[in-house]
């Protein structure tokens, strides 16, 4: 709202509020008419658009829906409900650095909040996508600033993350140097042509050469 | 137990359904993890979801199961609903209220229990106790509601009992008959007796005060004397003989309290202290000169034998009372006419400083016309002479009509709703219901950590029995845990994984710190979440950790003392190996076959398991005690579970 606008509206407020001392209403408290942004109501589309462009079934996407509306009912979830949630998962740690990367690899347009679609799709690709498609969801988890490429400071800040959501009370116990560490230890397997960032090949390459992590990227086929 | 029972489920119902979210974004974990995750929860015998009916004394309310099972502690998340399934009709028959199973079924759905405020509080606590629902759930928006009725209700018991107190117990004591002659006069006839003796000699003391002043009848040619002065010997004997009744009664009391100390200090006994005290003082004190104006004034304490009265007077009592709890409004009250008080006598003064023969000689002489003026007595003995004294004048007693003649439940009951919303506001920020909520976060954050760190045990012999294919010793511990529970700790067990680190508790990981002295890892400022993880409650389960020395057994057992190798690889993983101890002979070195159900609770702490994480999933581990030492020398990990 321009300034004087503003100017305009408080001086209004002024005159209504000395107009009803001298005249005198019982009103004691004033009702604010501003109207407050409103709550944006969001629908997603049809069910059948959803099940064309997702890989769950109908049934699922009802169960997903029903569980989403039911703690966002106004359709979308913005970062702070989302941080919220995800906390409940990890009370002994601070799940909260995690989650805000979380939320910005499940939020494809960057818009600020989650809507039922941006959700499902990321469900989709998690649960019921093929190995190629989970490990480059992964690369965009890490890749905070969407370059395009994995550098140090980018690991570093998610493995701390992760770390953090383990919290103080850890055997053994955590020291400072652990994530740094094991950022370490991550590059030396998966930077394969040593220039210090991690390529998307490079990291597809890697994954699908360990057999730990292949078999990791199973482990929730059945979530649903 | 209950409590945290329940609040260890108490993931909001809404969060439950984002479980499958969390699991699924724990993908994110994979690539960066060193060790190779644990087998996720199987669902046996999956069902799909399904309506159910619940038949409320004739009402059916339908619902998911699912909805239903997100709270395994209560009657109807668990099995114990099946007790009330009606074959015929297909559906679960509860001969309850109907009414007050809406509020029940509605937490369910959303996770907040309301309290509707036409409820009566003892069938809402009857109907939640039976549906084992702990109450302290109710959701901040009701809780304060049910708190006050609740307290309401407690205090009406109380009244009632004391009500009953009339009942003559057997094998009373002297005393304890007298007290309650004392405190109940209609108990006995002795009682009632004393009752109005003492009554009427309060009332005959207070004439007698007033009538010792009233002048009467003169002797000639001198002026008039009162009464008191003429017949001195008399009224002295009567003063003396209500002084000594009085003093006998206080005495009795004295003797008869059931704690003299907290009698002393009550208000009744201290009325009548002080209205027998004057006569000894009085006895005592001879006719001297410079005490008897003293001593005159003491005689004004007598008329506090008036307030004895409110012994015999409940409508005194309840007066007492109702000014006792409005005293801060009148207090307000009081404040706000001094200042009022002060401000106009201050500018009368000023005003009237120019005029000669003022009688406004100082602004504390200025009090009482102010005061005079308005509360519009008027009484004209001090009267401004200047105009703008004048002026002051009238505005002040415009402003007195204003400040206290204007009607008086105006500005009570204004004061009364103020004050009831700031003592709702500050019961709200006070210390109990803050500290109440404070520690429902808390068991519910401990609730659900100790739960992760109290199934892992669980969750090794799950691992542990998969080797051996035992179905039932399976059953009877997956039981234990309901499906989601053990989803979210398969959830929690990732992260372990990925970081290498486990989660344990408080007293085990001051002792590693302390033991290793090791610069601590800084944590972020934290969320509210790990905020009172912080404050050392992260962790609350106490760590049983036993080095019992290991029995021989026949078995070919594998006893390994319970040793800290550190094989640092990378300095990322520190290892320790378990002690196993076997309960039965077998064949593999892993076996735990359990003959009873004993050791799978918390208490006994002796049996850990060592799993062995190789590569390959673990059914390869019964290869036995060769890859224990091997263990190390791997990149894999032992995986240790500490109890």
């Amino acid at each position: 709202m321009s300034c004087r606008k503003r100017c305009k509206r408080e001086i209004f407020k002024f005159a209504q509020y000395l107009f009803r001392l001298v005249t005198g209403t019982l009103s004691t408290d004033s009702v604010e008419d501003e109207l407050e942004l409103s709550t944006v109501r969001h629908r997603p589309e049809g069910l059948e658009q959803l099940e064309a462009r997702t890989r769950f079934s109908r049934k699922e996407l009802q169960i997903l829906y029903r569980g989403f509306k039911n703690e966002c009912p106004s359709g979308v979830v913005n970062e702070d409900t989302f941080k919220d949630i995800y906390a409940q998962f990890f009370p002994q740690g601070d799940a909260s650095t995690y989650a805000h990367f979380l939320f910005n690899a499940f939020d494809t347009d960057h818009n600020g909040s989650v809507s039922f679609v941006d959700f499902v799709m990321g469900l989709s690709i998690l649960l019921r996508g093929t190995v190629q498609e989970k490990l480059n969801w992964a690369f965009n988890l890490y890749d905070i600033n969407k370059d395009g490429y994995i550098t140090k400071e980018e690991m570093l800040d998610i493995m701390k993350a992760i770390y953090d959501m383990m919290g103080k009370c850890t055997y053994p116990v955590l020291k400072e140097e652990t994530p740094r560490q094991h950022v370490e230890v991550f590059f030396q397997k998966m930077d394969k042509n040593k220039d210090g960032v991690v390529t998307i090949d490079e990291f597809i390459d890697c994954c699908q050469n360990d057999e730990n992590i292949m078999r990791s990227m199973h482990l929730f086929e059945n979530v649903l | 137990m209950e409590n945290s029972e329940s609040a260890r489920h108490s993931m909001a119902a809404g969060v439950a359904a984002w479980l499958p979210f969390a699991r699924a974004a724990a993908i994110g974990w994979m690539p960066v993890a060193n060790l190779p995750m644990p087998i996720a929860p199987t669902e046996k015998n999956k069902r799909q979801d399904e309506l159910i009916i619940l038949n409320v004394s004739g009402r059916r309310f339908q619902t998911w199961r699912n909805t239903l099972d997100r709270y395994p502690d209560t009657l109807l998340g668990s099995s114990e609903k099946e007790f009330f399934y009606n074959e015929e009709t297909k559906e679960y028959f509860f001969d309850r209220d109907p009414d007050v199973f809406r509020s029940v079924l509605n937490f369910y759905r959303t996770g907040k229990l309301h309290y509707p405020r036409y409820e009566c509080i003892s069938s809402y606590d009857e109907e939640l106790a039976f549906f084992g629902i702990v109450p302290e759930i109710i959701g901040d928006c009701c809780y304060e509601e049910y708190k006050d009725r609740k307290r309401e209700n407690a205090e009406r018991l109380m009244d009632d009992q004391e009500d009953n107190k009339d009942a003559k117990l057997p094998n009373m004591t002297f005393r304890e008959t007298m007290w309650r002659a004392f405190e109940n006069p209609h108990t006995s006839t002795m009682a009632l007796v004393f009752y109005y003796v003492t009554g009427f000699f309060i009332a005959v003391s207070v004439i007698t005060n007033v009538v010792e002043t009233v002048p009467c009848g003169s002797v000639p040619n001198q002026k008039e004397v009162p009464c008191g002065e003429r017949y001195t010997v008399a009224f002295f004997c009567m003063d003396t003989a209500c002084v000594m009744i009085f003093t006998v009664e206080y005495l009795m009391r004295l003797f008869a309290a059931p704690s003299r100390y907290r009698f002393m200090r009550s208000v009744m006994s201290i009325i009548d202290v002080v209205a027998i005290l004057p006569y000894y003082i009085g006895l005592v004190m001879t006719d001297n000169e410079d005490v008897s104006g003293a001593f005159v004034t003491l005689r004004v304490f007598r008329v506090f034998r008036i307030f004895k009265f409110s012994r015999h007077s409940q409508g005194l009592r309840i007066l007492g009372y109702t000014l006792k709890s409005c005293a801060s409004e009148l207090g307000f009250l009081l404040f706000s006419l001094t200042m009022a008080i002060i401000i106009f006598a201050t500018v009368m003064f000023y005003a009237e400083k120019g005029s000669s023969s003022s009688k406004f000689t100082s602004i504390p002489a200025s009090f009482w016309y102010t005061i005079v003026t308005m509360t519009t007595l008027g009484y004209g003995d001090m009267v401004p002479k200047t105009i703008a004294g004048k002026i002051f004048g009238s505005i002040c007693s415009l402003s007195g009509v204003l400040v206290i003649a204007l009607p008086v439940p105006v500005i009570v009951s204004n004061f009364s709703r103020i004050y009831h919303q700031n003592q709702r506001a500050d019961k709200r920020r006070a210390q109990k219901v803050q500290k109440a909520r404070l520690a429902r976060i808390r068991i519910s954050k401990t609730g659900s950590s100790s739960a992760f760190l109290h199934s892992k045990r669980n969750g090794l012999f799950n691992e542990a029995l998969e080797l051996t294919s035992s179905t039932e010793e399976e059953q009877r511990l997956s039981k234990s845990t309901s499906l989601l529970e053990s989803q979210h700790h398969h959830l929690l067990h990732c992260l372990e994984k990925t970081t290498n680190h486990e989660f344990v508790d408080e007293q085990y990981y001051q002792q590693s710190y302390l033991e290793g002295g090791l610069q601590n890892y800084p944590s972020r400022s934290p969320s509210l979440s790990s905020q009172d993880g912080m404050t050392g409650t992260c962790c609350t389960r106490r760590s049983k950790k036993h080095h019992t020395p290991l029995p021989n057994a026949s078995a070919p057992a594998h006893m390994q003392p319970l040793t800290h190798t550190h094989t640092h690889q990378q300095g990322l993983q520190e290892l320790s190996t378990i002690h196993i101890q076997p309960l039965s002979t077998s064949r593999s070195s892993l076996n735990m076959r359990v003959d009873d159900p004993a050791p799978l609770n918390c208490q006994s702490s002796q049996i850990t398991t060592a799993i062995i994480s190789i590569p390959t999933p673990p059914v390869t581990t019964p290869e036995g005690d060769a890859h224990l030492p091997a263990g190390p020398a791997h990149q894999n990990v032992v995986k240790v579970s500490a109890l």
